[in-house]
C-alpha cells in the first residue's frame, strides 16, 4: 500500500510548474513577431523590479502588454474549465462531461451577453458594473447545469446517454439563442465567433485580472476541500453516503464552484471547449484518479494546454490568428468521439 | 431445540451480559410516488433487537420489505412512525460522517468509474475517520491492511478492483467496511453472485468477525438454508409484513415457511440444532 501523500502532489504539481514556466517562455518569444531570449528575459526581469517605464522597445511593449495580459489571461481560463470539467465528471459519475459538451459554457455565454445588454439599462456604480458579466455568466451557467442535471436523470439514477444527449442539445438551443440576440441587438457584446468558439484577443481591464485571480482560488479551492468526497462519489452517492459523505453538501458546494469557474472563464474568453475535457483525462492516465492530486494537476494543465493553445492559434496563420476554441475543438472532438466509442463497447 | 444446542454461537455471551446494541423500535414505513395517493408498498409494524456479536437474518421472497427495512436501519430512511436506536441514538438523526463510523453497509456491487487498486478502495472505508481534505495516516494502513487481512484477500492489495473475480471483490467489499470499524454491520443480499464454496467461505468470515469484533451483523437475504445456518436471530418478512422474530429453530416450521415462500418444502433439524429446508419441487 502506498497512499497518496502531500509530499508527491506537491512534486508533481512543481514538475507541472516547471512545464509551464517553459510554455510561457515559448507564448512570449513566439507570435507575429519573433522576439529573442535575451531580450524577453531583460524586458521581463524590468517589470519584476517594477522598472517598466525602461522598457523602450516596440519589442518589450509587445510582449509586456499584450502577450503576458494574454498568457495570463490564458492560464486563468484554462485552470478553470479545467477544474470545473474534472468537479463534473466526478459529480455526474460521467468522464465525458465538460462545461462545453454539456452546454454549461453556453448558459455562461447567454447570462454574460443578457448582462452586457442589461448594462446600459441599469444604473450601477462603475465597479459593479464591470462585475455584472461575469456574475451573468455564472447564473447563465448555474441555470445550465441545473437543467442539465434533471435532464440527464431517468428513474432517479443519471443516465450516462441521456445526460451527453440533453448537454448538447441544451448547448445548441443556447447557441441558437445566443445567434438571434446578437443579430437583433446591437452594441458592444463582441463578436459571435467570441462567445461561440472562445478567443483571448481581447485584453481586460487590469483590476478584472485580479477579480478572475480572486475568484479561481475561492471556487478551486472550495472544490478541493471535497476532493476526498468527490473520490468517493465516483463509486455512487449512494455508496458514498454509507462511507459517511454528507452528498447533498458536497453536491451543491461543487455545482455552485464549478458554476462559477465556467462563468468567470467564459465572460472574460468566450465559451472555449473541450479544455475541461482532455485536459482532466490527460492528467488522470499520469497521475491517476484521486482527486487531492487530479484537482490541482487539472488546474495547472488546463493553464499549460490554453496558454500552448493559444499560442498555436496566434502563430499557424500569422499574421491573421485562429479563435483558440478552434485549435482545442481541433484536438478535443475527435478525442471525445475515441472516448464514447471506446465507453460503449 | 435448546439454545444450548448451538456450540458456535458467538452471540451467546453478549445475550447474557444483555446489551442491545440495535433496537428496531415499532418502525413503519411507506412508499408512494406522490403523497396525495395510496402507498405503492407499506412496511408494517415491525420491531426487534440485537446484541453485539449477534447475527440478525432478515428474511423473505422477493418485495417483502427487506431492503426497506435495511435502509431504514442504515439510517438512509425516515420511518412513518417508531425509531431505531443504535447504543441509543436514532439512526437517521445522525450525521453522515458520525453514521458512517458506526454503521458500515456492505451493497451487492460496487461500480467504479476509473480504476482502483483493491488498497485503495479498502482505504476508502477511512473517510469517515478525518476530515474531508486529509492524506491517510499509517493508522489508517494499517487498518486497510488488517481488514484485508481478516477476509483472507491480503495478498490481493495491488491488484485492481476490475482484475478480481466476483468472490474476491465480495470480500474486499466487506474488508472496506471492516476498515470504518462500525458498531453494526449491515449487508445487502451478500451472497447474491456467489458460487456456493464462496457463499460459505464470506459467512463463516462475518460469523468469526461477529464474534471476535463484536459487531452486530444484520444480513438481508432469501436463502433459507444460509440464514438457518449463520443467524442468531430471523426476521421473517412477508409483503411488507414482519410476520415472526426469533431463533431459526423457532422460525423454521414447514407450513409457515410453505406460506411465505409459496412452495412447498420440508424442514428437518439437524444435528448441530440448527434447521435444513429442502424444496420439494414438482410435487
Amino acid at each position: 500500500m502506498r497512499p497518496l501523500t502531500f509530499r508527491r502532489v506537491f512534486l508533481q504539481c512543481s514538475l507541472l510548474l516547471v512545464i509551464l514556466f517553459f510554455v510561457v517562455v515559448v507564448a512570449l518569444k513566439f507570435g507575429a513577431v519573433p522576439v529573442s531570449l535575451y531580450a524577453l528575459g531583460r524586458d521581463l526581469l524590468r517589470v519584476l523590479f517594477g522598472q517598466s517605464s525602461q522598457i523602450s522597445t516596440d519589442y518589450g511593449l509587445i510582449i509586456v502588454n499584450i502577450r503576458l495580459p494574454r498568457i495570463l489571461l490564458g492560464i486563468l481560463v484554462g485552470a478553470s474549465l479545467s477544474v470545473a470539467g474534472t468537479s463534473f465528471q466526478a459529480l455526474l459519475r460521467n468522464p465525458l462531461a465538460d462545461p462545453y459538451v454539456l452546454g454549461v459554457s453556453s448558459g455562461a455565454a447567454l447570462g454574460a451577453i443578457v448582462a452586457l445588454i442589461a448594462e446600459p439599462h441599469l444604473t450601477l456604480s462603475p465597479a459593479f458594473s464591470a462585475l455584472l458579466t461575469p456574475l451573468g455568466a455564472f447564473l447563465g451557467a448555474a441555470a445550465t447545469i441545473t437543467a442539465v442535471y434533471f435532464l440527464g436523470r431517468r428513474e432517479g439514477q443519471i443516465d450516462s446517454a441521456t445526460l451527453l444527449l440533453g448537454g448538447v442539445i441544451t448547448a445548441s438551443f443556447l447557441s441558437a439563442i445566443i445567434m438571434f440576440l446578437m443579430n437583433t441587438l446591437t452594441g458592444n457584446l463582441r463578436g459571435l465567433s467570441f462567445w461561440l468558439m472562445g478567443d483571448l484577443s481581447t485584453p481586460l481591464q487590469k483590476n478584472l485580472y485580479w477579480f478572475l485571480g480572486l475568484g479561481f482560488f475561492v471556487a478551486a479551492g472550495a472544490i478541493y476541500t471535497t476532493a476526498n468526497d468527490l473520490n468517493l462519489l465516483l463509486a455512487g452517492e449512494k455508496e458514498a453516503m454509507h462511507l459517511g459523505v454528507d452528498v447533498p453538501r458536497v453536491r451543491l458546494v461543487v455545482y455552485i464552484a464549478a458554476s462559477l469557474l465556467t462563468g468567470l472563464a467564459v465572460s472574460v474568453s468566450g465559451a472555449i471547449g473541450y479544455v475541461g475535457l482532455i485536459v482532466p483525462h490527460a492528467m488522470r492516465l499520469i497521475f491517476g484518479s484521486d482527486h487531492r492530486v487530479l484537482l490541482p494537476t487539472a488546474a495547472l494543465g488546463g493553464a499549460i494546454a490554453v496558454v500552448f493553445a493559444d499560442t498555436l492559434a496566434r502563430t499557424v496563420v500569422a499574421p491573421s490568428e485562429l479563435a483558440v476554441g478552434a485549435v482545442t475543438a481541433v484536438v478535443g472532438a475527435p478525442l471525445f468521439i475515441y472516448l464514447l466509442r471506446r465507453r460503449l463497447t | 431445540m435448546s439454545t444450548s444446542a448451538l456450540p458456535r454461537n458467538p452471540g451467546e455471551a453478549a445475550r447474557s451480559s444483555g446489551d442491545v446494541r440495535l433496537s428496531v423500535e415499532q418502525v413503519s414505513y411507506a412508499y408512494s410516488a406522490n403523497p396525495s395517493q395510496a402507498p405503492l408498498f407499506t412496511l408494517e409494524t415491525t420491531s426487534f433487537q440485537a446484541k453485539p456479536g449477534e447475527i440478525v437474518a432478515i428474511l423473505g421472497p422477493n418485495a417483502s420489505g427487506k431492503s426497506t427495512l435495511l435502509n431504514l436501519i442504515v439510517g438512509a430512511l425516515e420511518p412513518l412512525s417508531g425509531r431505531i436506536l443504535l447504543d441509543g441514538f436514532v439512526t437517521h438523526s445522525l450525521p453522515p460522517r458520525t453514521r458512517a463510523q458506526r454503521i458500515a453497509m456492505v451493497q451487492q456491487e460496487s461500480r467504479l468509474l476509473f480504476p482502483a487498486r483493491v488498497w485503495e478502495f479498502v482505504l476508502q472505508g477511512r473517510h469517515s475517520r478525518g476530515r474531508s481534505l486529509r492524506f491517510e495516516s499509517e493508522d489508517d494502513v494499517r487498518i486497510a491492511e488488517n481488514a484485508l487481512a481478516q477476509v483472507g484477500a491480503a495478498d490481493l492489495g495491488n491488484r485492481w478492483m476490475n482484475q478480481i473475480s466476483g468472490g474476491e471483490k465480495q470480500r474486499v467489499i466487506l474488508a472496506r467496511a471492516l476498515a470504518q470499524q462500525p458498531l453494526l454491520l449491515l449487508l445487502d443480499e451478500p451472497t447474491l453472485h456467489l458460487d456456493i464454496a464462496a457463499q460459505v467461505g464470506l459467512l463463516d468470515s462475518l460469523r468469526r468477525l461477529a464474534g471476535e469484533n463484536r459487531y452486530t451483523v444484520v444480513v438481508v437475504t432469501h436463502e433459507l438454508n444460509l440464514a438457518a445456518e449463520y443467524a442468531d436471530q430471523v426476521v421473517l418478512m412477508q409483503r411488507g409484513r414482519c410476520l415472526r422474530v426469533g431463533p431459526p429453530a423457532t422460525i423454521y416450521q414447514r407450513e409457515l415457511l410453505e406460506q411465505v415462500f409459496q412452495t412447498p418444502l420440508s424442514v428437518e433439524v439437524r444435528a448441530s440444532g440448527r434447521p435444513r429446508v429442502t424444496v420439494l419441487s414438482g410435487t
